[in-house]
């Protein structure tokens, strides 16, 4: 089950290459708990994730992991300040709607924050904008009127926000389906990783 | 497949040392009714304690050979292959000190007077509830629980288990509940106890020696208390402005369905439920607030829980809200307990706890196969 999540879910490996064992993690957005469950499994992480869907809440529950049924655009008033090493944010960001607002949470809440999003500005979707579409592809799998995403950016606008939010970017992971990118990786990358904290 | 679990039969066991109350007074020996569902197993490790409601008992699930119709009040959760399974569980199910059901109350016989203890019982609390229970598990040679389980005021015992014993519970199963009243939950209490209070045929509490019962207002309080656990939505769904003949007819008879509707489970519930016991049951509510022993503060409250916990609530509750068990979910979360909080969309009101719902049950469901797995 490991090695299959890791293979499904390419920026996992990404962030848990990050993690160090035993350290405490929130996951946002934690979907059924798969993450969690892989970095308690191979890094005796101590994790709570938060997910708003009844039926991922079941299965969180079915898959040992501790859950908290809550609304990221609530924001994170159940957890105290500095309580957690990582906060992550995985593929969830481009569908919250005060993501300002989530992202001073996420370094209000924890130590470091990991947060990895479809790049908008990956040149298969800038192609297909260029063919006078909006992009659909396999990471962004919807259409424009059925989308629950609402804040989409590109690696340069991410960098920006973290900048005019006094955020320090301690690493960056971009790939797309051939693996790791380092050359052009806001026209390269189609999935990007970003690590990052408060400035002291 | 699940199923229920057949006939059971009621117990009753004796404590013969002596049990102090928190209000200061004790009772020499008591006695409680309980049931068992399932097997315990050679470790004695898989057993669940059922805490009761206000108005609940030991008849959790199944039914009794002499009164089929008289099935438990949570046979829908516990049974072979349900929620809370007996194939895998040993399920205890007891009616709390001062009940109206067999238990030790105020209408048992005072041994040292031989007339019922009416007025003389002692006042209740969580705490006092909790400690006649571990009597109980002692006699049934339990050291630990798998899993306490309650909803409502029974989730309040199940806090205070974990709280009181840490080391004998390993899973904390909180429905539907609250750290504390809200006032205005304290509020609806005492109009529920001033309509007993008041009841002339009350006496004080001592109504046993009068041959009389005060009907009137054990009535009124189950009436009202019964509109609280509903929703708005949930009565006006099931009842709405519906009239029994039709027409209005200018008096003040039941006219309206909703009155049909009070009025009967007013009358059922006061032909069998004891209102010494209902003042007792809503003064515990009342005074339960763990966090009273720590300036108001609830996660010092939980500094020595041990317990993993499941909390849940419904969406329609508004006497026990989703904010309430978040509070319970943020003290735990401060002591870095392992908690899961499911938030159910529900129409029913506080009586959610109480009703089958997929995504209750499968969350109920999914959460104690795993404390099966750990039973070793």
């Amino acid at each position: 089950m490991n090695t299959s999540i890791i293979q499904s879910r390419p920026d996992f490996a990404a962030i848990a290459a990050w993690i160090p064992q035993g350290s405490s993690v929130l996951d946002l957005g934690c979907g059924d708990g798969s993450l969690l469950r892989y970095l308690r499994e191979t890094r005796d992480v101590r994790g709570y994730g938060v997910e708003i869907s009844d039926a991922n809440i079941a299965a969180c529950i079915a898959n040992g992991v501790n859950v908290i049924q809550n609304d990221l655009d609530h924001g994170l008033a159940d957890f105290e300040s500095d309580s957690f090493d990582f906060v992550i944010l995985s593929q969830t960001l481009q569908a919250t709607r005060h993501t300002e607002a989530l992202m001073k949470e996420i370094v209000r809440v924890g130590r470091d924050g990991i947060v990895s999003f479809p790049n908008f500005g990956y040149w298969k979707n800038r192609l297909q904008i260029m063919q006078g579409h909006m992009p659909v592809s396999k990471i962004l799998p919807y259409q424009w009127y059925d989308t629950p995403n609402v804040h989409l950016c590109t690696l340069n606008d991410f960098e920006l926000l973290c900048d005019h939010l006094g955020l320090r970017i301690l690493g960056r992971h971009v790939m797309n389906d051939s693996g790791d990118v380092n050359l052009l990786p806001n026209l390269r990358g189609s999935v990007a990783v970003y690590r990052f904290k408060r400035e002291a | 497949m699940s199923g229920s679990v057949g006939i059971v039969s009621a117990q009753r066991a004796t404590f013969e040392e002596p049990l102090s109350f928190s209000c200061g007074k004790v009772l020499p020996r008591f006695e409680l009714m309980y049931e068992t569902y399932g097997t315990l197993n050679a470790a004695k490790s898989n057993a669940i304690l059922i805490c009761h409601a206000l108005s609940g008992h030991h008849h959790v699930a199944g039914r009794y050979a002499d009164d089929e119709k008289n099935i438990g009040w949570w046979d829908n959760m516990i049974g072979p292959g349900k929620p809370v399974d007996t194939n895998k569980f040993f399920v205890i199910g007891l009616n709390n000190l001062g009940g109206c059901h067999g238990s030790t109350g105020p209408s048992s016989i005072d041994s040292a007077s031989g007339k019922p203890y009416g007025s003389d019982f002692p006042m209740v609390t969580v705490e006092d509830w909790v400690h006649a229970q571990a009597r109980l598990a002692d006699m049934l040679g339990i050291r630990q629980f798998a899993a306490i389980i309650g909803g409502s005021l029974g989730g309040m015992q199940a806090m205070q288990w974990s709280i009181t014993y840490p080391e004998r519970v390993r899973n904390v199963l909180a429905i539907a509940t609250a750290p504390h009243l809200t006032t205005e939950n304290i509020a609806f209490n005492d109009v529920a106890r001033n309509a007993i209070l008041t009841d002339p045929d009350f006496h004080g509490g001592d109504f046993y020696q009068f041959g009389v019962v005060p009907t009137r207002g054990l009535r009124l309080a189950r009436m009202l208390g019964h509109i609280t656990y509903l929703s708005d939505d949930a009565m006006a769904g099931k009842f709405g402005r519906g009239l029994r003949s039709g027409e209005y007819k200018y008096g003040y008879d039941i006219e309206f369905e909703v009155e049909s509707y009070l009025r009967y489970q007013g009358d059922k519930f006061a032909a069998y439920f004891d209102a010494n016991t209902y003042l007792l049951m809503t003064k515990a509510l009342d005074y339960f607030d763990p966090a009273r022993h720590t300036e108001h503060n609830l996660a010092r409250a939980f500094a020595n829980v041990q317990a993993n916990f499941l909390v849940v609530s419904f969406s329609s509750d508004w006497r026990f809200s989703p904010d309430r068990s978040r509070e319970i979910v943020k003290a735990l979360l401060h002591n870095k307990r392992d908690v899961s909080y499911a938030e159910i969309t529900s129409q029913h009101g506080h009586d959610s706890f109480l009703m089958q719902d997929e995504q209750y049950f499968a969350v109920m469901r999914n959460y104690l196969e795993r404390v099966a797995g750990e039973c070793k």
